[in-house]
C-alpha cells in the first residue's frame, strides 16, 4: 500500500496500536463445532463396537480352537473284562504297545480308584469293580501335529488283546471342528456386518459434518485456493477428529478386555468365573487382539480422512460444474 | 505453478465479445455483451434489480461460463483454460461479495489474510502488510474481532481489504455501499478511488445513483440483458 495514503496517527493512537497484538492464527477449518463433536462421538461409539466385536470374535475362535485341541490331544484304549484276561497285565501291555507308535507322547492307566470315581455319579460310592464287568481305560496323549497311525495301532491292539478297543475321538473331534468352524464363521459374519456398519456410519457422519462447512470450501475456492489445499485443510481437521474418536473407542474397548481378563484371573475357581469361562472362554485377547484394535483405529482414521478429502474435492467439482453449466444454480445469483 | 502477469498495457484486462448467458432452458439473462475492462479503469455497473448485474460479475469472476460468445481474461480465452488453472486466474481478481462472505470463526485479521494463507505464505511475511491494510480501511482497532461482532460497514471494509490484500489487477465489488450509511458510502468510494489511483481496475455494481454522481466515471448500464456503456 502507498505509505502516503495512510492517515497520520496521533502519538497516543500510535502507542495504543503498538500494543495491539494479533492473536495466534486459528485453523482455517474451525476446530470445534456441534457437528464435529457429534462426528467424534459417532466415531468413538463405532470404534468401540468394532473393537469389542473383533475381540469377541477372536475369543470365540480361541475357545473353539482350544476345545478342538484339547480333545485332539488324547486317545483312549478301552479294555473290556473277560474271564480269561488278566486285566492289569492287559492294561500294561496295551499301554506299552501304544507307546511304541511314533506320535504318542505318554500313556496313563486310569486306576481302579479313578475308574470308580468316574462311575460314582451313576453307581454311587463304595463301588467294588471286581463285582461288575466294568471296562478299564488307558489315556494316551499324542502329538497333535504328528498323530500316530490310528488304523495300524487299532489292528495291532486287536491282534494282541482282542478285548481292547481304540477310541481316537474322531467323531467328537469332527463334531467339535464343525461347531468351532460354524461359531468362527458366525463371528466373522458379525464382524463383517459391524465393520460395514462402521464404514457406512463413519462415511455418512463425515459427509454430514462437512456439509455444515460448505461455505468455508466456497470462500477458500473464491479467494484462489487450489483444490488440493482446501482438501488438505479439511483432511487435517477430520484426521484429528477421527484419531480422537477412534482412539477413545479403541482404548475403552482395550480397557474393557484388560479389566475382564484381570477380573477373571483374580476370581479363578469361583462359580461366577467358572460360569463366565464356560460361556465365553478366557477374556484375554492377546497381543494380536490389541494389534487388531490399533488397526481398527488406523482404518477409521484413514477412512474418515479419505472421505473428507473426496467430499471436499466433490464439493469443489460441483462448484466448478455450476461455473461450466449456468443451468445449475446455487445461492449466489441475481 | 507461477503467477503469469501480462505486461502489455494496451491489451484490456477483460474482453467480452457477443457474450450471452441463460440459466438452463430459461430466457437469456445477458445478451450480446461486447465490452472491454481496460487496465487501471474505473467503472460503475448499474441497472434495475434483476437486470443481471450479479450474473455479469460472476462471469467476470470466472464463477460462471457464458452459454455463448467469447471472454478473454488477462489475454487468455477462458473457454480453453484447464480447470486446475482457474485458482491462479482468480488470484488476479479481487471480489467483494454483496453478503461479504467472511468466515465467522476467523478474526478480521485472519479473514483479510486468508488469500495469502491459501497461497502458502508464511504469516511473518504478510503480517505487517495485513495490519497496514486494516489500518488503511479503518479497522486497525478491530483486528482480533470476529465478524459477528462487526457492524455492516466494518464487515464491508473487511471484505474489501480481503479482496485487496494480494494486490489484484481488478477489483469487482457487488453493491459495496448497500449496507452502509451515506458518510460510510462516501468513505468506501474514496477507498476505491485511492485503490484505482494505485493502479487497480475497479468495477462497482450498484443501484446507488447518488454514489455514481459523486465521480466522473464510466457507466455500464444493464437493462433487459443488454449493456449500454457511457464513457
Amino acid at each position: 500500500m502507498n505509505e502516503n495514503s495512510i492517515p497520520r496517527r496521533e502519538p497516543e493512537q500510535q502507542q495504543r496500536r503498538a500494543e495491539m497484538r494479533v492473536r495466534p492464527t486459528g485453523p482455517i477449518v474451525p476446530s470445534a463445532n456441534v457437528s464435529g463433536h457429534a462426528l467424534m462421538c459417532v466415531i468413538a461409539i463405532m470404534s468401540f463396537l468394532a473393537c469389542l466385536t473383533l475381540g469377541g470374535v477372536s475369543m470365540v475362535r480361541a475357545t473353539a480352537q482350544s476345545w478342538q485341541s484339547q480333545i485332539s490331544r488324547e486317545i483312549t484304549i478301552q479294555i473290556k473284562p473277560d474271564d480269561n484276561l488278566d486285566m492289569e497285565k492287559a492294561l500294561a501291555d496295551a499301554r506299552d504297545l501304544a507307546l511304541t507308535f511314533s506320535g504318542t507322547t505318554g500313556g496313563k492307566i486310569v486306576d481302579r480308584a479313578a475308574t470308580a470315581r468316574l462311575l460314582e455319579p451313576w453307581l454311587g460310592e463304595g463301588l467294588d469293580l471286581d463285582e461288575l464287568p466294568v471296562p478299564r481305560l488307558i489315556v494316551i496323549t499324542i502329538d497333535e501335529n504328528n498323530p500316530p497311525d490310528f488304523a495300524a495301532m487299532r489292528t495291532a491292539l486287536t491282534e494282541t488283546i482282542p478285548q481292547a478297543f481304540l477310541d481316537d475321538h474322531r467323531t467328537w473331534v469332527d463334531r467339535l471342528v464343525a461347531m468351532a468352524n460354524t461359531t468362527a464363521m458366525i463371528g466373522s459374519g458379525v464382524l463383517a456386518l459391524v465393520f460395514s456398519a462402521m464404514v457406512l456410519t463413519v462415511v455418512f457422519a463425515t459427509r454430514g459434518a462437512l456439509s455444515g462447512n460448505r461455505h468455508i470450501v466456497e470462500v477458500l475456492h473464491f479467494v484462489g485456493a487450489e483444490a488440493g489445499f482446501v482438501a488438505s485443510e479439511f483432511q487435517k481437521h477430520f484426521l484429528r477428529i477421527s484419531l480422537k474418536g477412534a482412539g477413545t473407542g479403541g482404548l475403552l474397548a482395550a480397557l474393557s478386555f484388560a479389566m475382564a481378563s484381570f477380573w477373571q484371573s483374580r476370581t479363578l475357581a469361583t462359580p461366577e468365573s467358572d460360569q463366565a469361562t464356560a460361556l465365553f472362554g478366557r477374556f484375554a485377547i492377546g497381543y494380536t487382539g490389541y494389534l487388531g484394535i490399533f488397526a481398527i483405529i488406523i482404518v477409521i482414521a484413514l477412512l474418515t480422512t479419505l472421505t473428507a478429502r473426496l467430499t471436499v474435492m466433490r464439493t469443489i467439482y460441483e462448484i466448478d460444474l455450476i461455473r461450466s453449466d449456468p443451468g445449475r444454480t446455487d445461492t449466489y445469483q441475481s | 505453478m507461477s503467477k503469469v502477469v501480462t505486461r502489455d498495457w494496451a491489451v484490456p484486462l477483460i474482453h467480452f465479445e457477443n457474450v450471452g448467458l441463460r440459466y438452463g432452458m430459461g430466457p437469456e439473462i445477458l445478451r450480446d455483451l461486447t465490452f472491454d475492462i481496460p487496465r487501471r479503469s474505473f467503472q460503475f455497473l448499474t441497472g434495475p434489480s434483476g437486470a443481471g448485474k450479479t450474473t455479469l460479475l460472476r462471469l467476470l469472476f470466472l464463477s460462471l461460463q457464458p452459454t455463448r460468445g467469447l471472454i478473454r481474461m488477462f489475454d487468455r480465452n477462458i473457454s480453453s483454460i484447464p480447470r486446475d488453472e482457474f485458482p491462479m486466474l482468480r488470484r488476479r481478481v479481487g471480489i467483494v461479495f454483496q453478503d461479504f462472505r467472511l468466515l465467522d470463526h476467523l478474526t478480521t485479521y485472519e479473514n483479510v489474510a486468508l488469500p495469502l494463507r491459501v497461497r502458502g505464505k508464511e504469516e511473518a511475511s504478510y503480517r505487517a502488510d495485513v495490519l497496514e491494510l486494516l489500518k488503511w480501511v479503518g479497522l486497525g482497532e478491530r483486528i482480533n474481532v470476529l465478524p459477528p461482532v462487526l457492524s455492516g460497514g466494518e464487515k464491508q471494509r473487511a471484505a474489501i481489504a480481503r479482496a485487496l490484500i494480494d494486490r489484484p489487477e481488478i477489483l469487482l465489488a457487488d453493491e459495496p455501499t448497500g449496507n452502509v450509511d451515506p458518510p460510510m458510502a462516501r468513505r468506501l468510494l474514496n477507498l476505491f478511488l485511492e485503490l484505482n489511483r494505485l493502479g487497480t481496475a475497479v468495477v462497482i455494481a450498484t443501484h446507488d445513483l447518488s454514489l455514481m454522481d459523486q465521480v466522473e466515471a464510466r457507466r455500464m448500464i444493464l437493462s433487459q440483458g443488454r449493456l449500454d456503456i457511457y464513457e
